[in-house]
């Protein structure tokens, strides 16, 4: 199907006669991959360039124009065994990785800066002991003075800007204090080089620059590493659907080029990507994604289906409603704003510091500039020892305890399948006390499995399976996975609505409906036990098996909960899904609190129950049902199959089949609370120590450029204990 | 210390030549993909495949 996909919406024109086309490509992992992909995709001619990015995962490929089908490219990764999805970088991304950049720009030239800075500053230092003369001096502070302030001007411009706004709003941020002691360490040397003195602190202002780029760069890069996958995870989707481009002309299209009006096909088995209206056609629709609920619907002509919703047994004509950035229900969307500006209200751990730190930096530095005036200092001297307080208590290792621990944290996070949607997102999962889950495809996997499979036989599973390959009913395609079944057999023919049959050695095979098969009695006693289920009946002659399939819970669900459990976290489910099945799957895990038929203004409702007991809630969901509710806890994780929405609503998304990571998550994000603040206590300890000597007034350049290097480093260096993993919690 | 009027200018421009440098890689896209790079240096060279095609 891929092969059919109209990639024109994707094509970039790259000049001189050559067409460009990005690719998401799952299953990138090593450098091996990235050889073997960049290496087959060259050898097709009039290929230009195939370049892998092994940081983004994806493939940039540039051909000449109108020589190669694009869908070749797709296919011939799937042989090597890579699943490719053209993709469309999102404007939010395109602005992280803008900002990233002119970070470094502005890094490079204060760093830059720095070192030619220092070329001329060691010499003044030692030469203020061996009596080097005043000219040569005065000299080497002008040309320290001469790189340093147009480098500052432009590479300190985000501090400056930030700062400003934040004053313009009332308030005050960690970039003001910033601000004001670059200002004043430079003001203070151009007026000390004016008149010949001994010290010029341009070194120490350009390296706390410098510093605090760094540290503004690495917690940009994570930004906008985030956004690339967000991206990818948008293309991996393969969100595409077939439209009519005439009367009885379809077309598969990205669904991004789908507008409201059109008309689009849907068929058994697959997921509908856009909201709108049946206009013709009869089947059974499979809502569990967007309401939790598992028991399939009915939809025919009028009905409304939604972006999420798989379809189970007809085929459909649908009228989009609602271009696919809209595809939302207008409560929904409605709650989540709510919901996700009571969670803006958040206070990060940095800006609780800096709420801290300027009032007291400032009060000091005011209080050593009376304090010296008082003991009879001149008015010049005590300016020179406050701006000497206010230099070296510049919060470079501050500006740096957060970010690196968040960058490296974030790095170990995305090791164990977990992908942070904003940074802070990991001191909220650390003080979680209390996880919420979902049931319906959070604790549950996604996908249809066959439940019954031990107590069918080997060899009958095996032909089933052969058997449901020639089915495109979901509950058949569940069996056919099950059984791992790859070759088709020969002969065998649809009965629509019935199922399927054929002929193997003289007896007759039929895959489909109980009634078909003449298996009421069996799939009638399976209902009765299992109520959740889908049954499909296999006859082989006179042998006859039914198969039981649902959806299956999470293979270490149990494991996770006791993990939790033992860590005192307290879990509950809270679902959409009917009391039965939600009762089920909580006593099979162990888990004693749970709510069924939850509708999501309730469970909001119950999120703000627990908030104001006092509890910091994790919510674990994945439908459009969940996606208020994920909004709202203090923290939220999502799985990679979730719904657009919920995945954006969470602060993380896990990948893979196994629910580990939310305990991973939970024990990486305490570790890294932990290393950040010690990292804030090493910062604090480092002014403890140094204030004092600025305050009586024995801070030379030196001492202050040897102070905040040494802190700067030890801050950086704690911050890579984050990349050493936790015990393994389950 | 005459040696000054030589030496400085020499240092300033040996450290915009840095810079320049520096600026023309981010330019260049040489930090679009760390990973990447990393592996990239100890990769097998390639030039007898591209003669075969």
């Amino acid at each position: 199907m891929a092969s059919t996909l109209d990639f024109s919406h994707y094509l970039k024109s790259a000049g001189a006669g050559l067409v460009h086309l990005d690719l998401a490509v799952e299953g990138i992992s090593c450098a091996g991959c990235m050889a073997r992909i960049e290496r087959n995709l060259a050898k097709i001619p009039d290929v230009t360039s195939a370049r892998v990015n092994l940081t983004d995962r994806r493939l940039a490929l540039e051909w000449k124009e109108g020589a190669i089908d694009p869908g070749i490219f797709v296919d011939r990764l799937a042989e090597l065994g890579y699943k490719a999805y053209p993709f469309e970088r999102p404007d939010a991304e395109t602005r992280e990785a803008e900002r990233a950049r002119s970070l470094l720009r502005r890094l490079g030239v204060a760093a830059f800066a720095a070192m030619n800075v220092m070329m001329l500053s060691i010499p003044v230092w030692s030469g203020n002991v061996n009596n080097m003369l005043p000219e040569q001096r005065d000299f080497f502070h002008w040309l320290s003075a001469l790189i340093v302030l147009p480098a500052a001007a432009y590479s300190a411009q985000p501090f400056f800007a930030s700062a400003f706004a934040a004053l313009r709003a009332r308030s005050v941020n960690m970039d003001v204090p910033i601000s004001i002691g670059i200002a004043l360490a430079l003001g203070m040397s151009l007026v000390e080089t004016a008149s010949h003195a001994d010290h010029a602190y341009f070194d120490a202002a350009i390296m706390l620059i410098a510093f605090l780029l760094a540290g503004r760069y690495l917690d940009q890069n994570m930004r906008r590493r985030t956004r690339a996958f967000a991206g990818n995870l948008a293309a991996l989707k393969g969100e595409t659907a077939t439209k009519f481009v005439a009367a009885d002309e379809v077309r598969t299209v990205p669904v991004a080029a789908i507008e409201p009006g059109d008309i689009v096909l849907l068929r058994p088995g697959e997921r509908c990507a856009v909201d709108g209206n049946v206009i013709s056609g009869r089947s059974e629709i499979d809502q569990s994604l967007i309401t939790g609920e598992t028991l399939p619907a009915t939809a025919v002509p009028g009905s409304a289906v939604y972006a999420g919703t798989l379809i189970r047994s007809g085929t459909l004509r649908v009228r989009v409603a609602a271009a696919s950035d809209q595809t939302l229900l207008a409560e929904i969307s409605r709650l989540l704003d709510n919901a996700v500006q009571s969670r803006s209200r958040y206070i990060r751990l940095a800006e609780r510091a800096a709420r801290l730190y300027a009032p007291v930096v400032h009060a000091t530095a005011f209080l050593t500039f009376l304090g010296w005036l008082v003991a009879g200092a001149t008015l010049h001297d005590s300016i020179v020892t406050a701006i000497a307080v206010l230099i070296i208590t510049c919060p470079c290792a501050l500006g740096l305890a957060i970010p690196t621990v968040q960058t490296i944290a974030s790095g170990a996070l995305f090791g164990s399948g977990v992908l942070l949607n904003s940074g802070e997102a990991i001191e909220r999962l650390a003080e979680v006390d209390r996880v919420i889950f979902d049931k319906t495809g959070t604790l549950t996997l996604p996908e249809l499995d066959v439940a019954n499979a031990a107590s069918i036989p080997a060899d009958v599973f095996a032909l089933a399976g052969r058997v449901a390959l020639s089915s495109r009913h979901p509950v058949a395609a569940a069996v056919a996975c099950a059984a791992k079944a790859t070759s088709p057999l020969q002969g065998i023919e649809e009965m629509p609505g019935q199922g399927v049959h054929g002929m193997l050695d003289g007896q007759q095979i039929r895959l489909g409906r109980p009634s078909y098969c003449g298996a009421d009695e069996q799939a009638n006693a399976i209902l009765s036990r299992d109520p959740e289920a889908s049954v499909v009946a296999f006859r082989q002659g006179a042998a006859c098996h039914v198969f039981a399939v649902r959806q299956r819970l999470r293979l270490d669900a149990a494991a996770v909960v006791a993990a939790l459990h033992k860590q005192g976290i307290s879990v509950e489910v809270v679902s959409g899904d009917r009391e039965p099945a939600v009762r089920a799957a909580a006593q099979s895990l162990g888990i004693c609190e749970w709510r069924a038929e939850v509708t999501p203004v309730d469970k909001i409702a119950r999120i703000d129950e627990l908030t104001r007991q006092g509890f910091k809630v994790l919510m674990v969901g994945d439908g459009l049902n969940d996606a208020p509710a994920l909004a709202a806890a203090h923290a939220s994780m999502s799985p990679v199959t979730a719904t657009h929405l919920s995945q954006a609503a969470a602060d993380a998304v896990f990948l893979g089949e196994r629910l580990a990571p939310v305990t991973t998550a939970i024990a990486i994000s305490r570790k890294a609370r932990a290393l950040m603040r010690q990292n804030l206590w090493l910062a604090v300890v480092y002014n403890a120590l140094a204030v004092p000597i600025a305050i009586v007034g024995l801070v030379t350049p030196l001492i202050a450029a040897a102070a905040m290097s040494g802190s700067s480093v030890l801050v950086m260096l704690n911050a890579l204990r984050a990349r050493i993993p936790p015990k393994e919690v389950v | 210390m005459e040696v000054l009027v030589f030496l400085v200018p020499l240092a300033i421009a040996l450290g915009a030549v840095g810079l320049v440098g520096f600026m023309w890689s981010l330019k260049n896209g040489q930090y679009d993909d760390l990973d990447g790079a990393a592996w990239r240096a100890i990769a097998d060279d390639e030039p007898e495949r591209s003669s075969n095609n």
